[in-house]
């Protein structure tokens, strides 16, 4: 399978503000009663932008200077909770490309890497400063180089801040070398499984 | 230097290092249920790839199930929908499906363990976080997202970081009406909604060892919650015992040499760990959430915290909890009206879980104004209950008895909550608008203190109403 590599991610920020920002918030459990991931996008965040009667509280991710924006700034722990893939799938439909907080949480982590929706991790200072840049200046344009393993904003094309950022060397690798859907790789080892298996007592009825 | 489970049953299941510097791990056994598996059968299709072990998988329905009527088609047409895909799929490929129609649907993480699928020394996989039940066997048992259970079912392997591993030890004897619930709350409480990221947590010590299998699987079940994507503890008699005569438990000559693989597998006594904590089972209490993550929890008699009292990183969210759940700082959490109380989930929704609450409740009734919901986690352990005539002590009490499934741990079936209501619950998560609305509240605690908040009408401590 040929996956694009992803050497950096460019796009507008919106900051999402708070710590331990569970995966029922990012996609309520009630709209995950589908068969297929496509119309995931409008419910991102649902009970946090509209209140019970469906009106928008005007929450970030809505304001008019915000639309458009791909990269999402938040704080720690994001993404706890649910293995649910229907998180990082709402947050991706929703036209989110990258993550930038504090820490992740790891299954959604992984599920956001095989998405190909990196997520970089920065301190809470960082995090802060990053957020705060995008609300005064929606526009400032976030390039996350995954190559230097910089965050560099730019507005009006001189240089408003360079950030470095932390994030697992495979998870990395994968992104930049175009194989973050591990799939292709897994399914040319099946020589060695069925070796693997024939090791295992329980996976070869005892024997 | 020995070595632990975890280490050697990853080394038993790795497949390859991965360019990335992943591992490629073999799964042993796959779980799948109706919500997570969809949308990874559409994938196997548009790839046109073949499941290619249809029998290291077993699927059941228990999310969306309602637990009121099994009345078909359901009222709700996805959900409707979602049924008839997971069956289909099954069928297309081969795939055994404990549905409604065999007697065996339940939680997922219910009816592996009592068929007997989940045993020591596996890996085990499903979508869904609270996978890590199953570790309470000896296996190391995780949730995956639905482009891994595509993995699993074009290729039976996953890639995978390998998990450093934290020794949990738990010594001493529990206090009267403290059960495997306080424990983990009482462990998340400690180590933080975070602390476990990176881990698989080992538990053990001789509080672990003196509980029951049922009681393991709670524990392992919330390790997701402290952040440890895998819980174990070590297989011995009292696991053995638990999973000898079971449908898919080794038969025969078989069983032998399946005991002795797996006591090969358990931790050795000299074993390495990455990091060791203890905990004294007396410094335990009945426990109960007041905030909006599972690690914002305080035993009976305490008060809610102060700004004062938390870590600078966690005052912010001390102050969102405390706005969400309409509570106050420096107040006790006893005596918070309820409105609902739920026992059941992966977490207490066995036969031992509904033993121990009908023992007590006898003679008692559910305060007025208070929906209370008993929901057994599977068909098999509600019709145990009901040939222990566990029912009808429920009923008598005034709580409603269900039909297996998740229930009002998720809303995604019809028992939700209603506008602000206030549910204890035996459940796992108290995220914000879990329970199905979304400014509803839950306090997560153990089903006998749900029982003694059901009666009173109000958090209460189960050791004073009972007398423990």
């Amino acid at each position: 399978m040929s996956l694009k590599q992803i050497k950096s991610v460019f796009g507008n920020g919106v900051f999402v503000t708070g710590n331990d920002i569970d995966t029922d918030r990012i996609i309520p459990a009630r709209f995950m009663k589908c068969v297929t991931f496509e119309g995931l996008g409008k419910y991102t965040f649902y009970d946090v932008r509209f209140d019970e009667l469906g009106n928008s509280k005007n929450h970030q991710l809505d304001k008019l200077e915000h639309q458009g924006a791909s990269i999402l700034i938040s704080g720690s722990n994001f993404g706890c909770g649910s293995s649910r893939e229907h998180a990082p799938q709402a947050l991706f439909h929703f036209a989110i490309r990258a993550i930038i907080a504090e820490s992740f949480a790891e299954i959604f982590f992984g599920n956001c890497t095989t998405l190909g929706i990196p997520c970089v991790t920065v301190t809470h200072e960082i995090a802060r400063q990053i957020g705060e840049i995008t609300e005064q200046n929606p526009k400032a344009a976030i390039e996350i180089d995954l190559e230097k393993k910089l965050i560099k904003i730019k507005s009006d094309s001189s240089s408003i801040g360079t950030y470095s950022f932390e994030i697992p060397e495979n998870a990395r690798i994968s992104l930049v070398n175009g194989e973050w859907d591990s799939l292709g790789e897994l399914l040319s080892n099946q020589d060695t499984v069925k070796e693997l298996v024939g090791k295992l007592p329980y996976a070869n009825n005892w024997k | 230097m020995g070595q632990n489970l975890f280490n050697k049953v990853w080394n038993l299941h790795s497949v390859k290092t991965l360019a990335s510097g992943q591992t490629q791990l073999f799964i042993g056994l796959h779980l799948i249920h109706e919500v997570t598996s969809p949308q990874a059968f559409g994938m196997i299709r548009s790839l046109d790839l073949k499941v290619i072990h249809p029998e290291r998988t077993f699927a059941t329905v228990d999310h969306i199930i309602p637990t009121d009527t099994r009345q078909r088609p359901f009222k709700d047409f996805l959900a409707e929908e979602m049924i008839v895909a997971i069956k289909d799929n099954c069928e297309q490929y081969g795939i055994k499906y404990f549905g409604v129609e065999t007697g065996q649907q339940g939680i997922v993480h219910i009816i592996g363990p009592e068929m007997g699928l989940t045993q020591p020394g596996m890996t085990i996989a499903c979508g869904d976080s609270h996978t890590s039940t199953h570790g309470a066997f000896g296996a190391i048992a995780f949730g995956i997202g639905t482009s891994q259970v595509r993995d699993i079912l074009a290729t039976q392997t996953i890639a995978m970081n390998k998990l450093k591993v934290r020794r949990i030890n738990v010594n001493g004897k529990l206090k009267p009406g403290v059960y495997a619930k306080d424990i983990t709350l009482h462990i998340i409480r400690i180590l933080g909604v975070k602390g476990g990221i990176g881990y698989a947590y080992e538990y053990g010590g001789s509080t672990i060892e003196a509980l029951s299998m049922e009681e393991r699987m709670t524990l392992c079940n919330m390790s997701i919650e402290g952040g440890a994507r895998v819980g174990y503890v070590n297989p011995d008699q009292i696991t053995f015992d638990y999973l000898e005569g079971r449908e898919y438990a080794p038969k025969g000559a078989d069983w032998e040499k399946a005991i002795s693989y797996w006591k090969s597998i358990a931790s050795d006594k000299d074993a390495e760990y990455d990091d060791i904590v203890n905990i004294k089972a007396e410094d335990i209490a009945p426990t109960v959430t007041w905030g909006i993550n599972p690690g914002q929890a305080i035993g009976i008699d305490e008060n809610i915290p102060t700004l004062e009292q938390v870590e600078e990183s966690e005052k912010e969210t001390l102050i969102e909890a405390l706005e969400y759940m309409k509570l106050i700082s420096s107040q006790p959490i006893q005596g918070t009206k309820i409105n609902v109380a739920f026992i059941g989930s992966c977490t207490n929704g066995r036969i031992s879980d509904f033993e121990e609450v009908a023992k007590y409740v006898k003679g008692f009734k559910v305060a007025p104004g208070v929906r209370a919901l008993v929901v057994p986690g599977s068909m098999s352990v509600k019709v145990e209950a009901e040939k222990r005539g566990l029912h009808k002590v429920f009923e008598e009490a005034g709580f409603e008895w269900r039909e297996a499934g998740c229930s009002m741990c998720l809303a995604m079936n019809p028992d939700k909550l209603k506008g602000d209501e206030i549910c204890a619950s035996s459940s796992n998560r108290n995220f914000k608008g879990r329970q199905g609305s979304p400014t509803g509240r839950t306090l997560l605690m153990s089903p006998l203190m749900v029982a003694a908040a059901a009666i009173k009408g109000e958090v209460t401590d189960a050791r004073k109403v009972f007398n423990l």
